[in-house]
């Protein structure tokens, strides 16, 4: 038995917006910035046993091809400037997550002389996860959440008259 | 070798640029002049009798009450397996110290580290850059007078607590 040639011509109607954010958020590319601790849950969350792959999500090494930067750990203020510097370097449309408490709030080392206080007063941030660090389930559910926010967005389609300028 | 007869040997060799006391210690400390601490390390590693191979700690304490800066060497033999804390006080305002970085290569770091974040001066050591904090950052921040800067590069350095929001 095979499926092959059986089947009806069918017609799946959608909205372009719709299948453009579908492909897209299929393909969140991420870029490694593992800065502490909260690099190590991200490195498992990418691993095998919660594997980030299966939503589409894969490691890049440089900004240039990526569209979400996760941002796992302390940040310095030394870091902070640089961090900037690479998210100017990802072609929009961008993303960004903010992992642990560190990288949203500062954390623990808030009150240290060398630290940024959160990582939303450098670049834009997405979707916050929190967590020290964040389990695997956190972060997936992260990228699951930063999906949705994908597939709401409207790109093409005109915008609302009551809006429109 | 006991931590009293490496002080005596030293005391042998530099006379007075050896403070007399000694307090002893897991690291017994020897109290060295800031225009004899080279000296002292160069002697105390080349000497086969105490072979110092090992600077395991260079750090500093901030005294500001008494106007003065301590630096401190921790000693470390791989063959004799015995240890020394050399301590020099050096005036708050300017303090200079010769540098060990030539005696041992790991004192390039480790005095980075004490010019970046206590200001120390280390004389001779011929790349004396900030280790840790920014390239362009103002201050010594473990200086017990430091005072954190409001904003880096805009970036603020206060939060409000998460309480409030």
């Amino acid at each position: 038995m095979s499926l092959i040639n059986t089947l009806p011509e069918t017609v799946v109607t959608s909205k372009v917006d719709d299948v453009l954010n579908w492909t897209r958020k299929s393909s969140v590319w991420y870029m490694l910035f593992g800065l502490a601790c909260c690099a190590i849950e991200m490195m498992q969350t990418g691993g095998p046993r919660s594997d980030l792959d299966r939503f589409g999500a894969v490691p890049r090494a440089t900004p240039r091809v990526s569209d979400l930067i996760i941002v796992s750990g302390t940040l310095t203020l030394k870091m902070a400037l640089r961090t900037k510097l690479l998210y100017e370097q990802m072609p929009d449309p961008k993303y960004a997550i903010s992992m642990g408490s560190c990288a949203n709030c500062g954390g623990l080392f808030q009150l240290a002389y060398s630290v940024c206080d959160g990582v939303d007063k450098v670049i834009p941030v997405d979707v916050y996860v929190p967590g020290c660090p964040p389990r695997p389930e956190a972060l997936t559910e992260g990228l699951l959440k930063l999906q949705d926010k994908i597939q709401q967005e409207r790109w093409l389609v005109r915008a609302p008259e009551s809006a429109a300028v | 070798m006991d931590a009293a007869e490496i002080h005596r040997r030293l005391r042998d060799k530099l006379g007075n640029s050896v403070l007399p006391e000694i307090k002893e210690n897991e690291w017994p400390v020897i109290g060295v002049l800031p225009a004899a601490i080279a000296e002292s390390c160069r002697l105390l590693r080349d000497d086969p009798e105490t072979a110092f191979d090992c600077l395991s700690n260079l750090t500093a304490v901030d005294r500001k009450t008494d106007d003065l800066i301590d630096v401190y060497y921790h000693l470390y033999s791989y063959g004799h397996r015995h240890k020394v804390n050399l301590k020099v006080s050096c005036p708050r305002l300017d303090p200079a110290l010769p540098t060990v970085s030539t005696i041992w290569p790991i004192g390039d770091w480790l005095e980075r580290e004490a010019f970046d974040l206590m200001g120390v001066n280390f004389i001779g050591h011929g790349d004396l850059r900030r280790l840790l904090m920014p390239e362009d950052w103002v201050g010594h921040p473990l200086r017990k007078d430091f005072v954190e800067p409001e904003e880096y590069h805009g970036i603020s350095t206060r939060r409000e607590s998460l309480l409030k929001l």
